[in-house]
């Protein structure tokens, strides 16, 4: 039998991914599926991206503003050997996300970077935004987001300082589709505010984030000047959730899946009821909140356990004048991924309660484990077209002031 | 039907794999205890390139007579691809998920003749 060459199976590049596989291979199919959908017109904006920072520890270093915190990081870098990143705590080896190597993008993005013209997270990024269909990436650290339990809170401000003067610096000015949630050391009220006061209106700034993994109450009368600074100015603040393996209440979780289910979701609903019951939407009614990396499901449970609560102790949230859900639903927004999706009518629902067409913005997460694409927004049967787009792009244009007109090529 | 030729049956040891386009659709062919197995390279969880994923051994727990458990352990009897976008694990022989059975791959059909190994679409 002649076989023409019409009829011979074309042999994949990749056989197999790893960590040295190119981003643009391992999304291949994310970007077939963009242009299948026709994205191309579509404005689609990632409002959680992720770079490794501490791969860039030793740069990163050199924007400490204090001299001898700098001398001390730069030295630590020239000459120990075998340490983790200088002044950064943390859960050091408990870093179990790729599932033992099973999602190698999580444990390493390691493929070869030869744009000698700009940083390698530049390139890393814009791999990314073309593979998924992104017209704007919102950049977040990730080693960092523990920082809020840092025993020193001054070098929270050191290295949350050092990491938004170089991001500026190195990636953000390269290239004006990648954004940022400047770091917010918030453990330190009076630094935070100097930080808006700072980098509000720099290349790139779209708002203001903090890590959510703290035990500070975010109701407390020190952080009241730095929501009307931010209100103010028309800058939404984002608590970026995260997980932590010191967090006692989490202490007798063994499995890295309990550990993240629980961890992402946990450290933000503390803060939202705090955020809630002591009206901080009632005295900042413009500031808008974002609520980054913690899936929806939580949401739901959240409004219906504090709308029934607050009807039986209205005394203990007096400054309430609507349902707390109603709160939720309005003053807040959310960031889709990880989005819970194996059952549809609960993912419906939750949609619905928090009025997604104008309160939910698409977020990748990419390059961690549970990353979500655009396609799962426009693949969802329950949603007009005009939602579909507001939550891929929309809504993120609205909240950080973006030009609504897509840019990427696919 | 349409046919497409992948290589000689000994290009794929056991273990081993060939991940292939034929027009359109991409194949993962798979040797496992001697026999090909073939799967649409498309994760029915995200559409991932699953056929393209590390392959494991399942891993198991056993539960000694008192219901305690001591170590986790690989059994070999069954070997698992795990998608590399997102982890979801299934069997290479019957394309079942490692958890729930309604997660399933999608089964390509394959020709052998002549010592090669063809697949019909």
């Amino acid at each position: 039998m002649d076989i023409s060459n019409k009829d011979r199976a074309r042999e994949l590049p990749v056989q197999q991914i790893d960590v040295f596989t190119d981003t643009r291979d391992i999304l291949a199919h994310a970007n077939r599926a963009a242009r299948k959908r026709g994205f191309e017109d579509w404005l689609i904006c990632d409002v959680d991206a992720h770079h490794t920072e501490t791969i860039s520890w030793h740069e990163l270093v050199q924007y400490i503003e204090d001299p001898v915190i700098r001398h001390q990081a730069m030295l630590f870098h020239d000459e120990k050997m075998g340490t983790a990143s200088y002044g950064l705590n943390g859960d050091m080896g408990l870093k179990y996300q790729d599932v033992g190597g099973r999602i190698p993008h999580q444990a390493g993005i390691r493929e070869k970077v030869d744009d000698g013209g700009v940083h390698r997270d530049v390139t890393l990024s814009r791999r990314a935004m073309s593979a998924l269909g992104v017209d704007y990436m919102v950049l977040f650290p990730t080693p960092m987001l523990t920082l809020g339990l840092h025993p020193q809170p001054e070098m929270e401000v050191y290295l949350g300082r050092a990491y938004n003067r170089w991001l500026i610096d190195k990636v953000l000015t390269k290239d004006d589709r990648l954004k940022t949630l400047a770091y917010l050391p918030f453990n330190v009220p009076k630094e935070a505010e100097r930080t808006i006061e700072e980098f509000a209106g720099q290349p790139g700034v779209i708002g203001f984030c903090v890590p959510s993994v703290r035990h500070k109450a975010v109701h407390h009368n020190d952080y009241m000047r730095i929501y009307a600074m931010l209100e103010e100015r028309n800058l939404p603040i984002a608590f970026h959730a995260a997980y932590h393996w010191q967090d006692q209440s989490l202490a007798t979780i063994n499995r890295f899946l309990g550990m993240h289910a629980l961890g992402f979701v946990w450290c933000n609903m503390v803060h939202m009821t705090n955020w809630i019951l002591n009206g901080i939407p009632e005295r900042f009614p413009k500031l808008k909140s974002i609520w980054v990396e913690s899936g929806l499901a939580w949401i739901p449970f959240l409004m219906q356990r504090l709308d029934d609560q607050y009807l039986m102790r209205p005394s203990e949230a007096p400054q309430l004048k609507k349902l707390p859900s109603e709160y939720m639903r309005e003053n807040c927004w959310y960031t889709t991924q990880p989005m819970e999706t194996v059952n549809m009518k609960a993912l419906q629902l939750t949609l619905e309660m928090i009025n997604a067409e104008s309160q939910l913005l698409f977020a990748s997460d990419w390059p961690h484990f549970d990353f979500d694409l655009p396609q799962e927004i426009y693949d969802l049967p329950f949603l007009s077209e005009q939602a579909k787009r507001n939550i891929l792009g929309l809504n993120a244009a609205k909240l950080f002031n973006l030009d609504p007109t897509p840019r990427k090529t696919l | 039907m349409a046919e497409y030729l992948v290589c000689s049956e000994d290009e794929i040891a056991d273990g081993g794999r060939k991940v292939v386009a034929c027009g359109e659709r991409e194949i993962g062919i798979f040797r496992v205890k001697g026999a090909l197995h073939a799967w649409h390279n498309m994760c029915p969880h995200r559409q991932g390139p699953i056929c393209q994923g590390r392959i494991y051994p399942e891993v198991v727990e056993p539960v000694d007579d008192k219901g305690e458990v001591r170590t986790l352990q690989y059994n070999e009897e069954n070997m698992h691809v795990a998608c590399p976008w997102h982890g979801w694990e299934f069997n290479l022989e019957t394309g079942r998920n490692a958890g729930p059975a309604k997660y399933r791959l999608h089964r390509a059909e394959l020709a052998i003749r002549e010592g090669q190994i063809y697949v019909v679409l």
